[in-house]
């Protein structure tokens, strides 16, 4: 929950000015929250980095492939540093990063469509319209919120129709959302500057207080300028250099990519320095009903810098031992080539790459069916039980039970750990 | 060499057929309504005040009875803004402040509800609000789901006074095809994966017009309410012969609905029955129909409760129990007295289940014309005049209003459909834009939700509000800072304009003072009251 304490006590701008003053000096010293960043290994809380492939990426061109057979298409397969597991001889460079993950090539969902597939594997609950669920990053901010943040705790980069939402709740967990990371911060700087902004700001408290005559208790309810102090403490953050990727040299900007994925991807590493928990970097372009080599060529080449570059620097800098990192989309594609060299929905035997944060390392789990003919893949595996997994790991107790707004209690997670991974 | 006269006219041509294009757009896109008609004058009815005067009783007799003094009555201007909020999902412009002022008589809050109703922009916002209950906000299945359509049948339907029961009733049994029977949509909408969720349309169904979630009954039976998974499963019955063709929603006799027990995974036939109001059940018609007749029943208090909440809802931003679609069961009459929604409900049976009637009534009574400010400081005592609704609720704009009043004041003049193809357009994208960073709150919108830091710096720092808050020629804190007027006046228009209301004496000093320094800042000076006004919570919470 938020802090309402903080947010009840009267704060006046000037204070806040103080604080924010205080924040840009306090660099000099070491403070609480430098330290916590600064902190390595088991004692470093944990971050979730979830890269998102939206529109359904093709299992078979990217961590199942099955060259040769009828199925495999024209793509050929490659071998990667984590022993036994062949990929998509399109990842190079992520063939080379990926000991110490883990792959699941037997994913399975009951959604077919985009937009309830999206939901489901978001918040791993099955999308219905009484309650609204919240995605595992929202779960996370909840469960686990790093009160010295003054940047927005749940972030998701990239365009997307469907951002990672704080669901039942509450929208305050609503991942904040940065479509063009890297290059645009959006709303987060004041578009004029002082002396006109303190004008502003002046003039907000005069009108202010109007309004609060005869409803001092109402309008302190509302959290109106509680919120909009809040939003400027962050406007004034050292923080949000975390954001900003021109302090990168630029053969670490080149190796990531520029392209929107690829800023995101790096954006995503400082925000974990920066002690961020729960982000979301979204990659679109997927939906591969016609040409489906072809696309997932250049999808490829986005993914594969950007998603290399970040396990890399992670682990050079003794992050990845504290931070979850999990590419998966809604659902993969069909093993059968339809007639517009496409692959359709495939909501059944589909991959996904985790590992990092002490999840168990170089696992494979389940095969999916070389002729396609056998839709089941073995050992299945369902979103919840990864979920659980996962808040397992970040020590967070997956069988709490909330109170949704309609008075059902609802567990964090519905699925039970893979022992595989644990 | 010479100018040949004919070669320029030659060339002057295109520019003619230009100006001609664009001249017939603007006419072919013109509303046929006429420009804000003239508020009409009221009709006597008798039984129309006579529940005016049953709502504004029951509340009093339940405040005397709590010793609870109801706020003071709130002043004309404030009701019209609330008024436009409301019916227009704006804030009212300066044109319609000016003709609402030059009004006479005592009844003219009464002519101006009935002038907003009649405005086409009345039946365009409601109709976004009723689709959300019906079908929510997604995109569906493309192909046999448009949801366009059915939004702009439903605002034909407002615009018509279609009377609400009929309204639901198409919406039930309605057959045809998704585009040229829009009404059909209701039914495509619960189409996912090339499959019809027929639970999924009993749960539509009895939360939209009965109020009421029975939708966890699909799986078990209601864990506090009386519903049962039995009850659940013979009402989705009636859904049971509905089929998606080529030809559109069509009803086939041939069907029988069948679910799958949970436990031992067996198919079997379940036949279309009703939980309560068995005599209610027509003897003719399809299963749909019978269904919405059994829906849609004069007995049926369910229907018309159900309405009135959300009617109430819509009006006050909370509807009266909330949420708005589970209610406790109807008590029976005999043994207790009505509620406000038995009261509400039985005037909306009684005439023909007017919407328009019904939003005359609430906003006729006292209500809705409180104040929401208060003597009492104790936190306690206002969380009770609150919860006895003797106190206009503070409600946080819903997002589409937050952007309808940014839109609004930064003209002038009303936009609405006289407005030009720019404005409109303007509009048009700017919300969806503006939604979609603000967090749209889908079929949820009647809901609490608390406001959020990325809204905070939308407003702030967005492009929108740079835009909005930026002197130009063209919108009105340009224009404001540019007319030959007292600082006086123009401090007063920026109010009126973003605020509905004339500034007090401080806040008319304090940007007096800024306009009388530096006389020459006149557009940087108005540009910062406005945003002042714009973030302030007087701006964002209907009050």
């Amino acid at each position: 929950m938020i802090d309402t304490t903080f947010l009840s006590s009267k704060i006046n701008r000037r204070d806040l000015c103080k604080v924010a003053l205080g924040g840009t000096l306090s660099f000099m010293l070491p403070g609480f929250d430098l330290k916590a960043a600064q902190k390595r290994g088991p004692e470093r809380k944990k971050s979730v980095i979830i890269l998102w492939m939206g529109g359904g990426p093709s299992q078979l061109e990217t961590w199942d492939p099955h060259p040769g057979t009828k199925i495999g298409g024209p793509g050929k397969a490659m071998k990667t540093a984590l022993p036994g597991l062949q990929i998509s001889d399109m990842y190079p460079l992520l063939a080379e990063q990926l000991e110490s993950m883990s792959v699941i090539r037997s994913m399975v969902s009951k959604e077919g469509d985009h937009e309830r597939g999206t939901k489901y594997f978001k918040t791993g609950y099955r999308p219905e319209p009484t309650t609204v669920y919240p995605a595992l990053g929202a779960i996370i901010t909840h469960q686990a919120p790093n009160s010295d943040l003054e940047i927005p705790q749940h972030i998701s980069m990239g365009n997307t129709q469907q951002p990672a939402r704080g669901g039942y709740l509450g929208g305050h967990l609503d991942a904040f959302r940065i479509n063009d990371p890297g290059k645009n911060i959006g709303n987060m700087r004041a578009s004029v500057k002082s002396p006109r902004q303190n004008r502003r700001l002046d003039n907000l408290s005069v009108v202010s207080q109007t309004f609060q005559k005869g409803r001092v208790n109402q309008a302190q309810k509302t959290l109106h300028q509680s919120t909009i102090d809040r939003a400027l403490t962050m406007m004034s953050s050292e923080q949000l250099n975390a954001l900003e990727i021109d302090k990168e040299t630029e053969s670490v900007r080149k190796a990531y990519g520029d392209s929107p994925f690829g800023r995101g991807c790096l954006v995503a590493r400082r925000l974990v320095e920066q002690g961020v928990h729960s982000i979301e970097v979204n990659l679109n372009g997927w939906d591969s009903h016609t040409n489906n080599f072809n696309g997932h060529i250049t999808q490829s080449k986005l993914l594969d810098p950007a998603f290399s570059s970040l396990l890399k620097d992670l682990k050079s800098r003794d992050l990845l031992d504290s931070t979850i990192v999990l590419c998966i989309g809604e659902f993969g594609r069909t093993p059968k080539i339809n007639g517009l060299d496409g692959r359709d929905h495939w909501p059944s035997g589909f991959s996904c790459i985790v590992g990092g944060g002490g999840l168990k390392s170089n696992v494979i789990i389940g095969e999916t069916d070389p002729t396609g003919k056998e839709k089941k893949p073995k050992e299945p595996v369902e979103i919840q039980d990864l979920y659980a997994t996962i808040l397992q790991k970040l020590n967070i107790d997956y069988t709490k039970e909330l109170i949704s707004p309609i008075g059902r209690p609802l567990k964090l997670s519905e699925g039970t750990p893979i022992q595989k991974l644990i | 060499m010479k100018l040949n006269s004919h070669n320029w006219k030659l060339a002057c041509l295109p520019f003619g057929v230009v100006a001609l294009v664009i001249s017939l757009v603007a006419w072919a896109s013109s509303s046929p309504i006429n420009i804000s008609s003239k508020a009409p004058l009221m009709a006597e009815d008798n039984s129309f005040s006579q529940t005016v005067k049953q709502v504004d009783r029951f509340f009093e007799k339940q405040w005397s009875e709590n010793k609870i003094t109801p706020a003071q009555i709130s002043n004309d201007q404030l009701l019209l803004r609330r008024l436009s909020l409301a019916l227009h999902g704006t804030i009212p412009s300066l044109e319609e402040i000016r003709e609402f002022d030059s009004m006479q008589g005592e009844d003219r809050l009464e002519r101006w509800t009935q002038k907003l109703l009649a405005d086409r922009r009345f039946a365009d916002y409601f109709s976004e609000r009723l689709a959300r209950a019906y079908v929510g906000v997604s995109g569906g299945q493309f192909i046999i789901f448009r949801r366009d359509r059915f939004k702009a049948w439903l605002s034909e339907q407002i615009q018509a006074n279609t009377p609400y029961d009929q309204l639901a009733r198409d919406l039930i049994a309605g057959e045809g095809l998704w585009t040229g029977d829009p009404e059909t949509n209701f039914i495509t909408a619960a189409s996912a994966d090339g499959n019809l969720d027929r639970n999924k349309l009993t749960g539509n169904t009895v939360r939209a017009f009965l109020g009421q979630r029975i939708d966890c009954a699909q799986c078990h039976d209601h864990p506090f309410d009386h519903w049962k998974q039995s009850d659940f499963e013979g009402l989705t019955a009636y859904y049971g012969q509905v089929e998606i063709q080529v030809f559109g929603v069509r009803q086939n006799e041939e069907l029988k609905y069948e679910v799958e027990d949970r436990d031992t995974l067996e198919k079997r036939t379940v036949s279309p029955q009703v939980p309560f109001l068995t005599e209610c059940l027509p003897e003719e018609g399809t299963l749909r129909e019978k269904l919405a007749a059994w829906v849609t029943h004069p007995k049926n208090r369910r229907f018309e409760r159900a309405s009135a909440n959300r009617i109430w809802g819509l009006l006050f931003g909370v509807p009266y129990i909330a949420p708005v679609d589970d209610l406790p069961a109807p008590t029976d009459l005999s043994q207790s007295e009505p509620d406000l929604l038995d009261l509400l409900g039985d005037d909306f049976r009684k005439n023909g289940y007017d919407i328009k009637r019904m939003i005359q009534i609430i906003v006729a009574s006292k209500q809705f014309r409180l104040s929401s400010t208060s003597e009492n400081i104790e936190p306690e005592q206002i969380e009770r005049d609150t919860e006895a609704w003797a106190l206009f609720p503070l409600v946080r704009l819903r997002p589409e209003q937050v952007i309808g009043s940014m839109l609004q004041s930064s003209s002038l003049k009303t936009i609405d459909q006289n407005s030009n193809l720019f404005m409109r357009g303007r509009r048009f994208f700017s919300e969806l834009d503006f939604l979609n960073e603000y967090g749209d709150l889908g079929s949820e919108e009647l809901n609490d939700f608390p406001g959020t830091i990325p809204q905070a710096l939308l407003r702030m720092n967005g492009k929108f509000a740079k835009e909005n808050g930026s002197a130009s020629p063209l919108n009105s804190v340009g224009r404001i800072a540019q007319l030959n007027i007292s600082d006086e006046k123009r401090i007063e228009t920026c109010f009126l304009v973003c605020l509905t209301r004339l500034p007090t004496e401080l806040e008319s000093e304090h940007f007096l003072k800024q306009y009388q320094a530096e006389p020459d800042q006149r557009a940087k000076i108005t540009e910062d009251l406005f945003w002042s006004l714009y973030n302030s919570p007087e701006f964002s919470w209907n009050h």
